[in-house]
């Protein structure tokens, strides 16, 4: 009967993103064994990054630059986009007039719909000249990356921020006023511990796409296997390293790609499902 | 006259994108230390002018207040809709305090919801704070059940504890007056017993106005009673008069059950 | 009086921030415009790349974000209505949608490897198809989670009455349920669609690209911004100028599909 058929196909359909989840952690392990049995942990802490020139099964292989350089990068987006999302999430629900709260938020969730390519273009031409003339490099390293990246991820960070500070209860808020308290006291005293969850998990969300995100870094950050010395340093990132040098890959090359894809994914999971998990909430309404 | 906390004088309010006023040149006076009841069905505009007392109406732009609301402080009177400056709308409501419809604690300790207040007020001194957290939660009736776990979040209290701790952090702030939203149309009958009785007994620190939709309440704890309908005060006088030989018919119609 | 100046401050700063966001957000817009109509011309919507237009970029994107849809869009409906009306909430309900959650965050380079190590790899070259299943896999849990939230809206009580009215469960489904939610889920998917055609990472190694103009899924397929990616770095002023061109109309397309999507709900409610 057609009633059960609909169900099952339902059925189907919901575990399918359980099995592309199994099957991208497969794939990437199974693709990495070379470079996992060769290198293991080791991996993380090695600065070298050179291929055999003869036989594409030997080489040294090690993920230390690509990954200092991701996390140098987010822990740069991060502490410029986290408060000025806050101080964006307090605006709209807190300052703005109501005939503003509306163009702000749309204006805002555009910022957030613009392609990161376009973001990795327009910080190429428009935004490293400004970094150099400022802070002297080559335009284009940590710097740039960071401050570019951070206005990618403040949208998001702001929307969600914005959404749990508008479950705050008005009587509770007005309960805090009726005291004499100020806008800013209720915000810190009353929003900020009700909506506390909320907020860190928007941080740790933003935490995960700036990690990820690979084309507005892959214009910026410089792509190059080097160690930086200075903020405005060019270096290189897990996802830039994928996206520049990953289908020339060969043999155990290609493998440490793999296993820094792996790590990518592991640790992009293990930031998701936290911020899920523990400040979030399930979503079950 | 008699011994006056607050006054209306044609005090007429309109919210924000609204023509019509709802309400109409109101003239209430409210009595030092006794306890004025509101009363009126839906939407008669009771709350709003409860709201309209310590101008927490002021947090959404665009009302429109006109007349006079006097508060009477030292001997002074004073128009508080002519404050502009946020100080003295913070010290407005630190004079005249205000309980909700339901219960709203910080989502803080017992404690600091107590010493919100004050902290906001500078009150620095800890054992000053300490003691006047102590004889906010006795004067609420609540200080046995929380004097040992004072530092637990309020979170955890059922909902007439809350709102007694609600009651403690306004008293807490020697309030003149104390505005009562419906306090206990959120709770159980027994917990509402308690807060009355509670009430009751404020009414020699503090001057009460409270807004209710359950007659016997304001008939049970009030010694003035206030009748609104539509945005109009139909009727104002002493309790028992208003329950017992009303002037207006509507009032009548009112309270014995013909309509609302 | 000190707190008050400490409010002025935080409240002035947060103005400040949201002035600093839209700000930006002007900035790009206002430099991708200049820089892009500037570089446009007739041309360029009629030629292929090979001959300095973006014809064939253009189809191509818009081929493999349609066919990604057509297949992402009846899976993720029928997880959502799994979800939301057939699982009755149990414990793995909650591991899928949190899974599809996670997968919705998941880095787009790393499916696009995934995807390699599928679809390319085993061929031995590039092709549409692959680029197809890399934005596919990212399309899907947009599209459940946006049934699932949408379908929470509809009312118990239009379930019932259709229950009560002698329909079964999936009948009602297709008939009332979804047709309740339909607004929601139509800016869903036309919000899903116009982040997959902005997708540059997940078709680097997967679709690659072509400056020609093709229909062939089974080999390098031309995409539209791994053209950018690659006109932006080259050093001549021409490349360059297309690469602002190409911008200018993938950000007009992505804004307003954008757009269209929260006008559809801005009016119904």
């Amino acid at each position: 009967m057609g009633g059960k058929l609909f169900k099952n196909f339902s059925f189907f359909s919901a575990t399918l993103s359980f099995f592309i989840l199994v099957g991208i952690f497969s794939i990437l392990f199974i693709y990495a064994q070379d470079s996992i049995h060769e290198f293991g942990f080791h991996f993380l802490g090695s600065e070298v990054w050179e291929a055999d020139e003869d036989d594409a099964e030997l080489g040294v292989f090690g993920g230390y630059i690509p990954l200092l350089g991701t996390m140098l990068s987010t822990i740069i987006a991060m502490v410029i986009a986290t408060p000025l999302a806050i101080g964006i999430a307090i605006f709209l629900t807190e300052i703005a007039h109501k005939s503003l709260i509306k163009p702000v938020s749309i204006a805002i969730e555009l910022l957030a719909a613009i392609p990161s390519i376009i973001y990795g273009m327009w910080g190429l031409f428009y935004f490293a000249p400004i970094i150099q003339s400022t802070f002297g490099g080559n335009g284009v390293g940590l710097l740039t990356a960071g401050i570019v990246l951070a206005i990618m991820i403040i949208p998001f960070m702001a929307a969600i921020t914005r959404d749990s500070m508008n479950t705050v209860p008005d009587v509770l808020k007005e309960s805090a006023y009726a005291m004499g308290a100020t806008k800013f006291e209720v915000i810190k005293d009353v929003i900020m511990p009700y909506a506390k969850g909320g907020i860190i998990g928007s941080i740790i969300l933003a935490l995960g796409r700036a990690l990820g995100e690979t084309m507005a870094v892959a214009f910026l950050i410089g792509s190059v296997m080097q160690l930086p010395s200075k903020i405005t340093d060019a270096t290189t990132s897990i996802p830039v390293l994928l996206a520049n040098n990953f289908s020339e890959a060969e043999g155990l090359e290609m493998s440490s790609m793999y296993y820094l894809a792996l790590i990518l994914f592991v640790v992009s999971f293990a930031i998701i499902s936290i911020a899920k998990f523990y400040f979030l909430g399930k979503k079950v309404k | 006259m008699s011994n006056l906390i607050m006054e209306t004088k044609d005090f007429s309010f309109t919210y924000a994108g609204v023509d019509a006023p709802s309400l109409k040149k109101i003239n209430l006076p409210i009595e030092k230390n006794k306890i004025t009841a509101m009363i009126g069905p839906s939407g008669c505009g009771k709350s709003t002018l409860l709201r309209a007392m310590n101008r927490i109406h002021d947090l959404y732009p665009g009302n429109k207040y006109e007349g006079e609301i006097n508060l009477f402080k030292d001997g002074k009177k004073e128009n508080i809709l002519k404050l502009k400056r946020e100080n003295d709308l913070i010290r407005l409501r630190q004079d005249v305090g205000m309980i909700f419809q339901k219960p709203t604690p910080f989502p803080m300790s017992i404690y600091d919801n107590v010493a919100y207040g004050m902290r906001l007020a500078d009150v620095k001194n800890k054992s000053e704070l300490d003691d006047r957290v102590e004889k906010a939660l006795q004067d609420a009736a609540i200080w046995k059940e929380t004097k040992d776990r004072l530092h637990t979040s309020a979170l955890g209290m059922s909902g007439g504890q809350q709102q007694r701790l609600c009651i403690a952090r306004a008293v807490a702030l020697k309030p003149d007056v104390l505005l009562f939203d419906e306090p206990t149309s959120a709770l159980d009958p027994i917990s509402t017993g308690a807060i009355e009785e509670l009430i009751a007994e404020l009414k020699d620190e503090v001057s009460i106005v409270i807004v209710t939709h359950n007659m016997q309440q304001a008939s049970r704890l009030s010694d003035y009673t206030a009748f609104m309908y539509l945005g109009d005060l139909i009727e104002y006088d002493k309790t028992d008069t208003i329950f017992m030989n009303p002037s207006q018919k509507l009032t009548e119609d009112y309270i014995t059950g013909r309509f609302g | 009086m000190n707190r008050l100046l400490l409010n002025k401050i935080i409240l002035v700063l947060s103005t400040l921030s949201a002035v600093i966001g839209i700000s930006f957000l002007f900035w790009i817009l206002a430099t991708l415009t200049y820089k892009g109509v500037s570089s446009l011309h007739l041309s360029t919507f009629t030629q292929d790349l090979v001959n300095g237009g973006i014809r064939n970029l253009l189809v191509g994107q818009f081929t493999m974000a349609l066919i990604a849809s057509a297949i992402a869009v009846p899976i993720g409906m029928f997880a959502g209505i799994w979800l939301r009306e057939y699982s009755n909430q149990n414990k793995l309900a909650s591991v899928i949608r949190n899974l599809s959650d996670v997968m919705m965050s998941a880095p787009s380079i790393v499916i696009g490897v995934f995807v390699y190590a599928l679809f390319v790899a085993p061929f031995g070259n590039y092709n549409g198809f692959a680029g197809v299943i890399a934005l596919t896999i990212m399309m899907i849990p947009i599209i459940i989670s946006t049934t699932d939230n949408m379908l929470a809206l509809v009312p118990k009580e239009l379930r019932e009455a259709g229950i009560a009215l002698g329909g079964s469960k999936h009948t009602i489904i297709v008939q009332i349920i979804i047709k309740a939610a339909k607004v929601g889920i139509t800016t869903g998917v036309l919000l899903s669609f116009a982040r997959i055609i902005g997708e540059t990472a997940p078709l680097l190694f997967t679709s690659a690209n072509n400056q020609f103009f093709t229909m062939d899924l089974t080999g390098q397929f031309p995409s539209l911004t791994v053209s950018i990616y690659n006109l932006a770095t080259y050093p001549d002023e021409e490349s360059r100028q297309l690469a602002w061109a190409a911008s200018f109309v993938l950000t007009a397309i992505v804004l307003i599909i954008n757009l269209t999507g929260r006008y559809m709900t801005r009016n119904k409610k």
